[in-house]
């Protein structure tokens, strides 16, 4: 679980939020979060299943060396959430296995 | 030399803007070349530098001086007329078939930027693409909760984001001290840092003290330990480390729960929502592996790093190294190796002699010589112990395909005899991050499996590509005369 510093949250109190959604849930991150911070951030831990066993996984290196932070954005499948910043109105959505076809 | 004749067309690449790329581009742009500079993260400033230009944490002591050193290469570089592309990935640097149209040298680069594939054509690439955080396979680090201290160190430079619930850190290596200090600057909390440091290294590195006592990061380092530990609970002396799930404060299934660690022989139990693990850093090798540079095996530093020359020149003409992806040294030693780099680069492309290249460098080879003073000291201190190295048979090693250790050795008690072979043995270092994380824990399992030296087992022979890119992206490239050609007359 993650927090933000205190001065960040009075700064976004007043400016430079991003509204977004995660599995469709209304969701806010900071403007410059990458989707997987903007995870973290709204308390999301686990962001995608394994295709092999199916077991739960979560951001590990954030610099788009492990691949553990795969999500679906805006219907696109396997996009590496640490590497792709948070916009407005985007929809996050977290992984179930392997990229589906057409996604 | 000719004028860049198109967007897509520079003397020279850099590829990587941390410390190392950034000199590197600014140097060899004030000097007239025409650079690009590639990076794959949205802003600049490498691993180190990381969102420096826009960081949420605008109280400078949290991040701390060397953080904000990274702002004053920026300059330079804009003043230089140097081309930034930020959020570029390089996949691909080829060396076409022919030489181009007046007999100049012509390496070919593929990238992505905005979800489309690109081709560069340059004459010279020099490759900064940093390091990573050496594996550290334990069982239960691919728990949801489980992140590389390094990872955790972005998310705070970036996003201002530190751990909320119960937080332990674990491991050895500078990054781990440093980030526990920004920590206790920024108030997060932590509840125990576990220090796997072997007692039997500090035997080992002793005899190199002195060189460290004369390093200039010496007075820096012992502050930073000497308020952790006093600030923190640190334990010293863990051999033995497991992550363990279950349902998380937060109320998720299948994330961490606890820490067990074991110290003088006895097991503990911490309960933990984070745990941050940490041991060392390794060369950023995929891109240089794939383009054909030689590597050798460095026992001090326990990894693979391409080989180079004084001047960051590899096995392949037209390709050099600078930074931590040449072998770890650091942000100041990457910074002037980038500069040394550069100077070749230039030296070699015609635009300065020989003379003008080694006066120019006397200053950048000094301020590099300092700046490794007492390395071998911390490589050395720093070992990380044998069993996280190399892990017990139901540890997880390759992330993505869930191969354990035990299935590797099983693969090698069946005639594996190195990294390839595990590919199509197991599928190991096959899934997306392509060997990035498992490969320096396969060739140590497999070394150590069969009685023989990582150097002898190999490492992955890693094949372009270097990131997945979609079919859809690639088709997408813009064709040339000459590709059309080649289809149609053949
Ligand atoms: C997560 C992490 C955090 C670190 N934090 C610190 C710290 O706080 N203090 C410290 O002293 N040292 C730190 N280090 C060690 C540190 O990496 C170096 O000493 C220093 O940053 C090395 O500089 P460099 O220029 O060689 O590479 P880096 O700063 O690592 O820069 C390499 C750059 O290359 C880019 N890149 C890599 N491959 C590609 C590709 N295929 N396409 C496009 N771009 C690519 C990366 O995005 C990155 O920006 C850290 C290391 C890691 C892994
Ligand atoms: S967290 Fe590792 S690739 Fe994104």
């Amino acid at each position: 679980m993650f927090r933000r510093l205190p001065e960040i949250e009075t700064a976004l109190k007043t400016a430079e939020t991003v509204a977004f959604t995660i599995d469709g849930r209304p969701a806010s991150a900071r403007a410059g979060d990458s989707v997987a911070a903007a995870l973290l951030a709204n308390g999301v831990v686990a962001c995608r299943n394994m295709p092999v066993s199916g077991a739960a996984r979560g951001p590990y290196c954030m610099m788009g060396v492990c691949f553990d932070c795969l999500v679906t954005i805006d219907g696109t499948g396997n996009r590496q959430g640490c590497q792709v910043r948070v916009a407005p109105g985007m929809a996050v959505e977290t992984q179930n296995g392997k990229r589906e076809v057409e996604r | 030399m000719s004028a860049p004749n198109s967007s897509y067309d520079f003397d020279i690449a850099v590829v990587g803007a941390g410390p190392a790329g950034l000199a590197a581009a600014a140097l060899a742009a004030s000097n007239g070349a025409s650079v690009v500079l590639l990076d794959e993260q949205a802003e600049p400033g490498g691993q180190i530098y990381r969102a420096v230009t826009e960081t949420p944490v605008r109280d400078r002591k949290v991040l701390g001086p060397d953080y904000w050193h990274g702002a004053e290469l920026l300059g330079p570089l804009r003043d230089s007329g140097a081309v930034h592309w930020p959020g570029s990935t390089v996949w691909s640097v080829a060396r076409p078939r022919e030489d181009g149209p007046d007999g100049q040298r012509s390496i070919q680069i593929g990238l992505s930027r905005d979800g489309a594939a690109a081709m560069l054509t340059v004459r010279h690439v020099i490759l900064a693409t940093g390091a990573l955080e050496r594996p550290f396979p334990i069982p239960g680090w691919t728990l949801p909760g489980v992140l590389g201290a390094g990872a955790a160190q972005v998310l705070l430079k970036t996003s201002g984001l530190v751990p909320s619930g119960a937080t332990v850190m674990a491991g050895s290596g500078p990054l781990l001290w440093l980030l526990a200090w920004q920590y206790l600057q920024a108030g997060a909390r932590i509840d125990a840092i576990l220090d796997t440091t072997p007692k039997e290294n500090w035997r080992a590195a002793l005899p190199l003290l002195p060189g460290f006592l004369r390093s200039p990061y010496l007075g820096k380092g012992m502050k930073l330990m000497l308020e952790v530990r006093r600030k923190l609970t640190v334990i010293g002396n863990v051999t033995a480390l497991r992550a363990e799930g279950g349902v998380g404060s937060g109320g998720n299934e299948g994330v961490l729960k606890s820490v067990v660690y074991t110290r003088n022989g006895t097991e503990h139990r911490l309960p933990a929502d984070t745990l941050l693990l940490h041991h060392g850093v390794v060369p950023n090798l995929n891109l240089a592996n794939a383009t054909g540079c030689a590597q050798r095996w460095d026992e001090q530093q326990r990894c693979w790093r391409p080989t180079t020359d004084e001047w960051g020149a590899t096995s392949v003409e037209g390709v050099s190294l600078a930074g931590d992806g040449a072998g770890i040294g650091g942000a100041r030693a990457a910074e002037e190796a980038g500069r040394l780099t550069a100077l070749d680069a230039l030296h070699r492309l015609g635009r300065i002699g020989r003379e003008q290249r080694d006066r120019s460098a006397a200053p950048f080879r000094a301020a590099l010589d300092r700046a490794l003073t007492g390395r071998a000291f911390l490589d050395t201190l720093y070992t990380p112990a044998e069993a996280f190295r190399v892990p017990a048979d139901d540890t997880i090693v390759c992330r993505c395909e869930e191969i354990t250790a035990g299935a590797v050795r099983e693969a090698v008690r069946l005639g594996c005899s190195g990294p390839n072979q595990a590919k199509s043995f197991l599928r190991c270092g096959m899934g997306p991050c392509q060997g990035r994380l498992c490969g320096p824990t396969v060739t140590e399992v497999i070394a150590a499996e069969r009685g023989i030296s990582p150097a002898e087992v190999g490492y992955y022979r890693l094949r372009p590509p270097v990131k997945p890119i979609t079919l859809a992206e690639l088709a997408a490239l813009p064709k040339t005369d000459a590709d059309i050609d080649a289809v149609f007359k053949h």
